[in-house]
């Protein structure tokens, strides 16, 4: 029995293993500037991780194998080197692997949130609730008008609450219900939640940032490749959760243009 | 011996059914209770967690019977999306609340820690009694939310605020979630009281001769488990009793101003922090980690050593290690809020204990792998599933890894590759810890043994199948695949389907296994081989009375201990073990010493 149960210790190891190593379950092409950094730490704590899975498996299989068939009254040995050589190896194997970890993970997440947006930086706002993102644009004045939650009307598609008969920063805000942004332009992504907690998850752009409601927060990333990607709510926000989802569209600057200016047309 | 009498018959049985069987105060009566508890809870879980499988794989197949259950919910047996985010809440909160946290640490402990450390029952056997009983009521006020207006509450077991502070904010979001936070506040006394008769019975009704080193693992690890609890549950108690105020009284402890919910201005809420509740619930949760596997750590170490037929590599280790995860349990919390909207340098400063807190874990799962070397390993139910539990413990604390650092959780986070992890780590190691305990200690508990051939069938079908659930979910999480989804509506989720499939009919085999245990369990109850008072040929104090104890545990006698609680490997009168009450003289094996 002993043997089975090492023989398949080994077979769910190698089955576990193989669709790792088979590259098909990776992320999706990166299209960021900063999503290498991620990529690369994935990678890094991929092979660390499954050596360490491979290895304990294996080890604790052929023990199995070793040792579940002995003859009653067969004197029982140490592991060479006992617990203090096993203390030893866990404290500066894994103490060095998570302090390389730890150092150079730093590194990636820094890279995201402790650098500042350049300052011509293109912002947007989003604005999350269930179950929709709309996308706010500031018009030719530069500047987003205040929001008035009280004057939120979904059915009069007011969605970010704007005074636009008396407030004239509000009036040439462009609110969209798909994000447009130019290739190679980074992005200043202002968000804001009218309701609950929600989240904003591009898969591509390695970027997943909740929402607070009552508080406002700031990412900023730079796309580097056209194309139309989902962007997803991965925070539990309710019935619709499943369903909230918009599309971001990477454009080259020209087209960009022609689809902001065709946006503002239609205000 | 007047003394010694007076005892007695303070402990002598109670004479009435109710008294001996539902409102003891006999801990081991209570330690079933628990175990019962769980188990119901465990078969409600599983049961929820095949509706949501089936519905995200088949969603237009009508589950017979389902449209009777819940008219609202899932007319015609059609499970709606919100439905579905309420089974998700109830098996969340039912399996990590009352499975995880009752059967190994309240269920087992209150049956075995008196009589492990030679005492007659729990310092206070009434707040003993009342924990159990205080801990159904929430159970029952937890199920009680399927029965009402919309049903459940649907913002899982982690209940973020302001979804869960607002009652216009969802179905189940009213009399559902009030329910849900009573449930869990009244849980929580029940824990708090349990984990203040766990520590004082341990400190203070030690038999003579047990001390604090002398005590076998499980008797640590649910000792350990008990420190934690005590400080994890009276945070989750005030948080909740916040949460039930903001949304019963008014105040806005989590509910910022100016929310617009469903086109209406919330106005009688203002300047409330939705991350306060975030803070306050995981300074919880994550410990609650610890509190569901340390104590099943704890048994499958008192397992392995008995099925090894020697000590750990070193006793002592094992203990600080849990001591480690559980100190360190309180410096991680925040490596659940790493994208929350929380200061991004925070995220940093969790990430380093929560990688360290591997250091701990791996010692352990090296001592369990180094002590096999060399070792006489019987392969036995409980056995395997200890072994299982290495396993599973590897599998599922390596993927920790990843999530532990936040530049990746950027990309895993809120993916399937969280709930391959923690149910690999938490759930099923915990479970397989459970499952260890019950094929060691039911025949202690029950006087029957169970039958060891359906309790391999069971191990193979359930480790086979809990692999083929789990590790699919880490593969799907690589590719971005979100949890807590009730459809996959998103294109690049359409081609995963197949996946998806695999992995609810696993979850189906894998469910239709448990009912061998099922079988085994009342079946062996009832007609099982009649137990010996030591099948195992084990050491520590609960071997060396009766299957089952009498009422008082040693039969009025006081135990005295002579020896470290694993002496196995040896010899000596009653062949290569000495149990820890008896007066023979033997070289004494002290961590790894004595042994070549």
């Amino acid at each position: 029995m002993g043997k089975i149960v090492a023989v398949t210790l080994v077979l769910i190891t190698i089955a576990s293993a193989v669709p790792i190593l088979a590259h098909k379950w990776v992320p999706p092409d990166d299209i960021s500037t900063h999503g290498y950094l991620i990529d690369e730490q994935m990678s890094d704590t991929m092979v660390e991780a499954g050596i360490c899975f491979v290895a304990a498996q294996m080890i604790l299989a052929a023990f199995i194998w070793m040792f579940s068939n002995r003859k009653p009254g067969d004197k029982i040995r140490n592991f060479p080197g006992g617990a203090m050589g096993l203390v030893i190896g866990a404290f500066v194997l894994v103490g060095l692997e998570v302090l390389a970890l730890g150092f150079f993970g730093s590194k990636a997440w820094a890279a995201i949130y402790f650098t500042p947006p350049s300052a011509d930086a293109l912002p947007v706002q989003v604005q999350a609730g269930q179950f929709a993102f709309y996308f706010r644009y500031q018009g030719p004045d530069g500047k987003f008008g205040p929001i008035h939650p009280d004057k939120i009307n979904e059915s009069t598609q007011n969605f970010y609450g704007l005074d636009m008969d008396d407030d004239p920063a509000s009036k040439d805000d462009i609110v969209t219900a798909e994000m447009g942004i130019p290739v190679n332009k980074e992005v200043r992504l202002l968000m804001h939640s009218k309701d609950l907690g929600h989240s904003f998850y591009v898969r591509e752009l390695r970027i997943q940032q909740d929402f607070v409601p009552g508080l406002d927060l700031q990412m900023h990333f730079t796309a580097t490749k056209v194309g139309r990607y989902e962007i997803v709510c991965t925070q539990l926000c309710g019935l619709g959760h499943y369903n909230m989802k918009a599309y971001l569209n990477v454009m080259s600057q020209p087209d960009y243009d022609a689809w902001i200016k065709q946006q503002a047309s239609m205000q | 011996m007047a003394e010694v009498s007076a005892h007695a018959a303070h402990h002598a049985p109670p004479p009435g059914f109710i008294r001996k069987n539902v409102f003891s105060v006999d801990h081991k009566v209570i330690g079933k209770q628990y175990y019962g508890l769980g188990l119901l809870a465990v078969i409600m879980g599983m049961v929820l967690s095949w509706l949501m499988r089936i519905h995200l794989v088949w969603p237009n197949v009508a589950i017979p019977g389902l449209g009777a259950l819940s008219p609202n919910g899932a007319p015609g047996g059609l499970i709606t999306p919100e439905y579905y985010l309420q089974l998700m809440t109830m098996h969340g909160t039912l399996m990590v609340f009352f499975v995880l946290t009752n059967v190994p640490f309240a269920g087992f402990g209150n049956f075995f820690l008196p009589i492990q450390i030679g005492a007659e029952d729990m310092a206070f056997p009434r707040f003993n009694m009342m924990s159990f009983w205080v801990t159904f009521v929430g159970f029952c006020v937890l199920v009680a939310a399927f029965f009402v207006g919309d049903g459940p509450p649907l913002s899982g077991w982690t209940a973020y605020a302001p979804l869960s502070a607002l009652p216009g904010a969802g179905p189940g979001q009213v009399m559902g979630q009030t329910l849900w936070a009573c449930s869990i506040a009244i849980f929580c006394i029940g824990q708090l009281l349990g984990s203040l008769n766990f520590i004082t019975t341990t400190l203070d009704l030690r038999a003579k001769g047990m001390t604090l080193m002398r005590m076998p693992i499980s008797t640590w690890a649910w000792f350990i488990t008990s420190c934690i609890g005590l400080l994890a549950f009276a945070v989750l108690l005030p948080a909740c009793v916040l949460l039930i105020l903001d949304r019963v009284a008014g105040t806005s402890f989590f509910v910022p101003s100016n929310l617009v919910v469903s086109d209406q201005l919330i106005t009688q809420h203002s300047g409330g922090s939705p991350l306060l509740w975030q803070h306050l619930f995981w300074f919880f949760g994550h410990p609650e980690v610890y509190i569901a596997i340390l104590p099943a750590a704890g048994i499958v170490s008192h397992i392995l050593i008995t099925s090894y037929r020697r000590s750990l590599l070193s006793h002592k280790v094992v203990i600080y290690c849990m001591m480690a995860i559980g100190f360190l349990s309180y410096m991680v919390w925040g490596h659940h809020m790493f994208i929350s909207g929380m200061n991004p340098f925070s995220a940093l400063v969790f990430s380093f204990p929560t990688l360290v807190i591997t250091i701990p874990a791996t010692i352990l799962t090296l001592i369990w792998i180094g002590s096999l070397y060399g070792s006489n390993l019987q392969i036995t139910s409980a056995s395997l599933f200890a072994l299982g539990f290495i396993s599973m413990f590897v599998t599922g604390g390596i993927s920790g890894f990843f999530l532990a650092q936040p530049s990746i959780d950027v990309y895993l986070h809120g993916t399937y590759f969280v709930v391959g992890h923690f149910h690999m780590v938490m759930g099923v190691a915990a479970i397989f810890g459970m499952f260890a305990g019950t094929y060691f200690w039911a025949p202690k508990m029950f006087g029957r043994m169970m039958n060891e051939t359906l309790g391999k069938i069971h191990f193979w079908g359930t480790f086979v199948g809990t692999y083929c659930i789990f590790m699919p979910f880490h593969y799907l999480g690589l590719v971005g695949n979100v949890r807590r989804y009730s459809a996959f509506v998103d294109d690049y989720l359409a081609p995963l389907m197949p996946v998806h499939k695999f992995i609810t009919i696993a979850a189906l085999f894998t469910g239709a296994v448990q009912l061998i245990f099922l079988y085994n369990l009342i079946y062996s109850r009832f007609k099982g081989e009649a137990a010996p008072d030591n099948p195992w040929k084990a050491t520590s104090l609960e071997w060396t009375v009766t299957s089952p104890p009498p009422w008082n545990n040693f039969g009025g006698k006081h135990p005295v201990v002579y020896h470290d609680p694993y002496q196995y490997g040896i010899e000596s009168s009653s062949g290569d073990f000495v149990m820890q009450d008896s007066p023979e003289r033997i070289q004494t094996v002290r961590d790894d010493k004595k042994l070549p």
